[in-house]
């Protein structure tokens, strides 16, 4: 071997350096951003793989150091203040329709996932109950691990953990306290009072004679139905049996074996 | 590439840190990048891998950072901080697939092209790179991480036994017979290049490197 062969090896290998990808700390860091919404100023975290942290203003007192440290101490990443929000999020937090928004879920169990996809499909405006949740991502029986799952839920507001409530018309637990959950409701029209006052008569159905087809009480058949028309149930079974057949929108029939 | 370690700049780097973490972090990246993911890359021999690898390694850093006082930050060693992380899980990745052996597909071994020298010059140096970042990757992996240190980054040997974990005599000695090691394997691919029409080299070649590729726990083993 020799003298010069080695330091032509030594001279390539120090050739070796290499310039890193674009965006390094992209793929470490996250960008976070303050908008207006329909429940006042919101701060929110993304990154490339979606939308991955929301909290209210009204949350963390106002403090956008409150926000950050929240999001520090849940997700132990850095934040970096973002030029824009990602496309789509301005007119989403205005309209309460956030559907196409893409979300970076994947800090939560498998269970957890699976219920926050499964409740995107509740529309604006409507309600479902937790046991619902529960048969809908095949866990019939469930609906306390849907609640806590729920709780978990980084992107409230937007992914519509507020559309869950309680069978009896009470709005139930929210990361944001129950009156958010319930102004939030409220502003996007769901009558909570003639819910609840269903529910105080054991009526948590509602169908029409005239189509035989039976509802949840904030499915928008539901609300088409006029009063001389409308007639309430305790459960599908009941509804069955006089003769009805479950909405095949709001999937009332979820509930009739639970 | 970086400064020497507790130089001035250091210093301002670590302050920021204790001062603000998030914006400092992003200075910390800014400086040491290109030195983590020259490691990385070629430890792993694979871009896709020393992405995830250099990003891992920094994510690491600022959620051990979130649990350092402001002493403790100001007595780091950033670079080789940062290098016996990223060394760390590299050995973690290693350790777990050669229990469980992957196929490489040989298009994830091509380099994307630096910027530089003119293309056909381009064409020359790359593939000799190529060749060799695919000849370290055959070496075990405590000569190569030893090599890669001493003459890629180009670190004094006190860096890299301490960065190995070792006495500096050890460290000599693993640099030594890494590139002993490569010098062999460098002179067999030369004297079959020069034996054999082109054509029929580049076949060798590309199978000679796709086993490998294929198979670089292996091969460090059969080394050992």
């Amino acid at each position: 071997m020799t003298k010069s062969a080695e330091d032509a090896l030594v001279e390539q290998l120090s050739q070796l350096g290499a310039l890193p990808p674009n965006d390094l700390l992209g793929r470490v860091a996250v960008d976070w951003v303050s908008l207006p919404a329909t429940v006042g100023r919101v701060y929110v975290a993304f990154s490339g793989h979606g939308i991955s942290y929301l909290r209210t203003a009204d949350s963390v007192h106002g403090e956008e150091t409150e926000f950050l440290e929240s999001y520090r101490r849940r997700f132990g990443r850095p934040l970096r203040p973002a030029s824009r929000p990602p496309a789509g999020l301005a007119p989403a937090l205005r309209t309460g329709r956030a559907k196409a928004l893409t979300y970076d879920l994947r800090e939560l169990s498998s269970f957890e996932r699976a219920v926050l996809t499964a409740i995107q499909e509740i529309p604006h405006g409507q309600t479902r109950p937790y046991s619902w949740v529960a048969r809908e991502v095949g866990h019939p029986g469930a609906a306390r691990a849907v609640g806590s799952a729920l709780g978990r839920n980084p992107v409230p507001v937007l992914i519509p953990c507020h559309r869950v409530t309680r069978a009896d018309g009470q709005p139930g637990d929210y990361v944001f306290g129950q009156e958010a959950k319930e102004s939030l409701l409220r502003a996007e029209d769901v009558d909570l009072d003639e819910v609840r006052e269903l529910a105080a008569e054991q009526v948590f159905y509602l169908g029409s004679d005239t189509t035989n087809i039976v509802c949840f009480p904030t499915c928008h058949n539901a609300r088409r139905i006029s009063a001389a028309h409308r007639r309430g149930f305790r459960d599908v079974v009941e509804a069955e049996e006089a003769g009805y057949r479950p909405c095949q929108h709001c999937r009332p029939e979820s509930m009739a074996t639970a | 590439m970086c400064d020497d370690e507790k130089s001035g700049a250091t210093d301002a780097l670590l302050a920021r840190l204790v001062d603000d973490l998030d914006a400092g972090f992003v200075d910390l990246v800014r400086g040491y990048e290109q030195v983590v993911y020259s490691v990385a890359l070629r430890v792993s021999g694979q871009p896709s891998d020393a992405d995830d690898l250099a990003a891992e390694a920094f994510l690491r850093a600022y959620r051990a950072l979130r649990g350092y006082d402001a002493a403790r930050i100001r007595a780091l060693q950033p670079r080789s901080w940062l290098l016996t992380i990223v060394l760390n899980i590299w050995r973690n990745l290693m350790r777990e697939s050669s229990r469980r052996p992957r196929q490489v597909p040989l298009a994830d071994l091509v380099d994307p092209p630096a910027s530089g020298p003119g293309v056909e010059e381009l064409a020359v140096q790359s593939e000799g790179m190529r060749e060799l970042t695919r000849t370290i990757s055959t070496l075990p992996t405590v000569q190569r991480a030893a090599v890669v240190l001493r003459h890629v980054i180009g670190l004094p040997i006190p860096d890299v036994a301490e960065i190995l974990g070792c006495p500096e005599g050890t460290a000599k000695s693993h640099i030594s017979r890494g590139l002993k090691k490569l010098r062999a394997l460098y002179l067999a691919r030369d004297r079959r290049a020069t034996m054999s029409p082109p054509t029929i080299v580049s076949n060798h070649r590309a199978d000679g490197l796709r086993i490998a590729a294929a198979t670089p726990a292996l091969a460090g083993r059969r080394d050992q």
